[in-house]
């Protein structure tokens, strides 16, 4: 196995290690656990600091008091008094940790529990610091002492100190604790630090989970909630509202594609076959130019129909895709209109328009005028006589655009049907067109946020499309820098 | 679509054989449509244009079929390489695909255009969309084409971004053809010192036709020139708008000014 392809497959358990490592919770989880632990320490550190300083003193003041208790000792009763004294205190077990020495000028001691004067260091001005030899039974210890010496006149000289055992037991004791509690604050840190972040992964992974089997193609899967509501509920919510619209968009295109399949496959089929006669016809060159200009005529109709396909799946893929200003569906309507009049006026039909006030949306002018269009085009194409009428009406909220014509209508059943891709009623087969207008229309009001429906005129004779819009709040218009380029071409 | 693009140019191009010479035998109607290219040659058979266009089979078929049209066409089929020809070569025209490997098409329009370099330039694109038309306009584009398109389609464009520069200035006052005039301050129309009347719409219309007088113009260029709309309308609305103004300004008059070039779309001119 090659070196690559060991490292493919760590160790599992490293691997979790690594992984958990990875992870951003973990991280942070870290990273508060190091400023947690550093301020804990901190804190250890002042406890331990104060407590040390604390028994210093105690032992300092236990001395001080000691020494003015032999001061006056001394005032009172002299010498003898104080060497009297220093004998009685000293005598037995030092349970107070209490050291006494008095010595004459000629250093032989003369009362205390300190065999002779030691060989000290001083600390300070004043106060020294040696090591006591006690006996314990039968083993020797040694401590550390401070003392405070005096020199009394005629030469004597004193010295009261204190064993410093305690204090070190104790400070020791307060360190050891000290540490343990920090010991014991770094583990739960990190074993709360590990929880949480294993926890976290755990959720992330159930998405990551999800993800992974849609992208081999199980566009069913839905990310399972907790139920907790928390945030990452919330991104479960969000992320499956997402799916769901991927899979409607997703089911919309194989519609799409279904169709392509089904109603370009004939016509493709018939070109073929064309061509294919010719070829085995062997006919002249006449015959076959003419042949060419069918096929011609056939592939631009085929290309008609994959055009307005691909415009209605524009129109259906969403608004990002395409440039939504402030327009004039009455302005929009008129042009229309206007562009479609010599072909009623061609057919006999009159064409009255009604669109003299401002009626602003927000939407794409291009295909507005398409979806116009394409009413206006069924209306006057299928209406044999009569008149058509295209009107603009708008309120606060909405803008209504009315095609009536007075053409044979559409039966109830059948007024939903035609919105559909490639759905043409029987009767209009012999009419140009793809079966594609309606749906294009539909899918311009849906991408506005708008409806169409087909009814009855109230006449009762001939069809009423209606196709609202939302309206929009009136803007300053600002200049469109798109619509100056499309003019420009 | 880039090969069904190609089977127009390489139908184009065989009729185009027979078509010159041979034209004024046959009726106007049936003179137009791919022969009406032929009429061309000699004309601007010294124009030079450069194709950037990456697929095979799609280019050779252009290549032919601007050939038969009277142009003298240069092939690039990299990115790269077709900047650097349109940039040291001297075009009357540039076709540029928009997809192209090395570099992309808008790039190249767009570095041409920063260097200084006003070569009219047609871009080709499978991307149809209103947006993707402005992103090309917008990078220094004089016309953009939606793949698949037809040949004639192209060669009206060709025509007419070639004969932008000698054509009527936009401060121009008025437009001549044959004895057709228009007075577009006076916004009035005179065939033969006869006042015709027009509608807005006709009148800019009629203005589009005579600016681009003797070109083939198609219903395409029509719709989205004079009427800025971008969408094939289901029925031929153009062609009763055509009519109309055919009858203001043709009937009863011996010659008529506007001809319909099957296949194509229309033309404005004096001869036949």
């Amino acid at each position: 196995m090659t070196e690559a392809g060991e490292a493919s497959q760590p160790p599992a358990r490293r691997l979790g290690v690594t992984r958990l490592w990875r992870t951003n919770a973990f991280r942070l989880a870290a990273l508060y656990l190091t400023l947690f632990a550093t301020s804990v320490l901190a804190l250890l550190a002042f406890i331990y600091w104060s407590t040390a300083n604390f028994v210093e003193q105690q032992t300092e003041a236990t001395l001080d008091a000691e020494i003015a208790g032999l001061a006056e000792q001394y005032e009172q009763r002299g010498l003898s008094g104080l060497v009297q004294v220093i004998a009685e205190r000293s005598a037995g077990e030092r349970s107070d940790a209490m050291i006494y020495l008095i010595i004459d000028p000629q250093s032989h001691p003369l009362a205390g529990n300190l065999s002779s004067w030691p060989n000290a260091e001083v600390i300070r001005p004043g106060w020294i610091g040696f090591p006591v030899e006690i006996k314990h039974g039968t083993h020797q210890e040694t401590h550390a002492a401070r003392a405070t010496t005096f020199a009394i006149p005629g030469g004597y000289r004193l010295l009261v100190g204190r064993d410093l055992r305690d204090a070190a037991v104790f400070r020791h004791r307060v360190s050891v604790t000290l540490a343990w509690a920090g010991v014991l604050t770094l583990g739960l840190g990190l074993a709360g630090g590990i929880f949480i972040s294993r926890n976290m992964l755990r959720r992330v992974e159930t998405v990551s989970n999800t993800a992974a089997h849609i992208i081999h193609g199980d566009l069913g899967q839905r990310v399972p909630l907790a139920g907790s509501g928390d945030e990452f509920d919330q991104l479960a919510t969000n992320l499956n509202a997402m799916l769901d619209q991927i899979e409607r968009l997703m089911a919309g295109m194989r519609q799409v594609t279904d169709n392509i399949a089904h109603d370009l496959r004939t016509p493709l089929s018939r070109l073929r076959t064309r061509l294919e006669v010719s070829l085995l016809e062997r006919s002249d060159a006449a015959r076959y130019e003419e042949v060419v200009r069918e096929t011609i005529a056939e592939a631009d109709h085929l290309l008609g129909t994959f055009n307005a396909l691909l415009s209605i799946a524009e129109a259906e893929a969403g608004s990002n895709r395409t440039s939504m200003d402030a327009v004039d569906l009455a302005e929009i309507a008129r042009s229309v209109a206007e562009l479609y009049e010599p072909f009623a006026e061609e057919k006999g039909l009159s064409l009255t328009v009604a669109a003299a006030h401002p009626a602003i949306v927000r939407g794409d002018r291009h295909l507005l005028a398409q979806a116009v269009a394409n009413l206006l085009d069924n209306a006057i194409k299928y209406t044999p006589e009569g008149q058509v009428s295209l009107s603009v009406v708008g309120d606060g909220h909405a803008v209504r655009i009315e095609v009536i014509d007075s053409g044979p209508g559409i039966p109830a059943d059948r007024r939903e049907a035609v919105f559909d891709r490639f759905v043409r009623l029987e009767g209009s087969r012999s009419t140009p067109g793809n079966g594609l207008g309606l749906s294009l229309v539909r899918a311009v009001a849906r991408l506005h946020g708008g409806t169409v429906m087909l009814a009855e005129n109230s006449s009762g004779h001939g069809l009423r499309a209606i196709f609202t819009l939302p309206a929009s709040p009136p803007v300053a218009h600002s200049p469109l820098p798109v619509e100056e380029l499309a003019k420009a071409v | 679509m880039a090969d069904r693009a190609s089977m127009r140019a390489h139908v184009a191009g065989p009729t185009d054989e027979a078509g010159g010479d041979e034209q004024a035998a046959l009726p106007p109607e049936d003179a137009a449509g791919y022969r009406h290219a032929g009429d061309h040659r000699g004309k601007h058979g010294d124009m030079k244009i450069l194709l950037i266009e990456d697929d095979k089979e799609a280019a050779e078929y252009l290549v032919k079929a601007l050939s038969e049209s009277g142009y003298v066409v240069d092939h690039a089929a990299e990115g790269r390489d077709g900047l650097f020809m349109a940039t040291s070569g001297t075009y009357d025209a540039l076709i540029v695909d928009r997809m192209l490997p090395g570099m992309d098409g808008l790039s190249i329009v767009a570095a041409l255009r920063a260097a200084e370099i006003r070569t009219p330039t047609l871009i080709l694109s499978a991307l149809g969309a209103v947006d993707d038309r402005v992103k090309g306009l917008r990078a220094g584009g004089d016309d953009y084409l939606v793949k698949p398109y037809a040949f004639s389609e192209l060669l009206a464009r060709m025509e007419a971004l070639l004969r932008r520069g000698s054509a009527a200035a936009p401060t121009t006052t008025k437009l001549r053809v044959a004895e057709l005039e228009m007075d577009l301050l006076a916004r009035a129309v005179r065939r033969d010192g006869q006042a015709i009347d027009l509608l807005p719409r006709e009148f800019r219309l009629l203005e589009y036709l005579m600016r681009h007088a003797g070109q083939v113009v198609t219903r395409t260029m029509l719709l989205e020139s004079v009427w800025d709309y971008h969408f094939d309308p289901q029925t031929n609305v153009i062609d009763v708008h055509i009519s109309r103004l055919r009858q203001k300004i043709d009937k009863g008059f011996a010659k008529p000014l506007l001809h319909t070039v099957r296949g194509a779309g229309y033309s404005l001119k004096a001869g036949d």
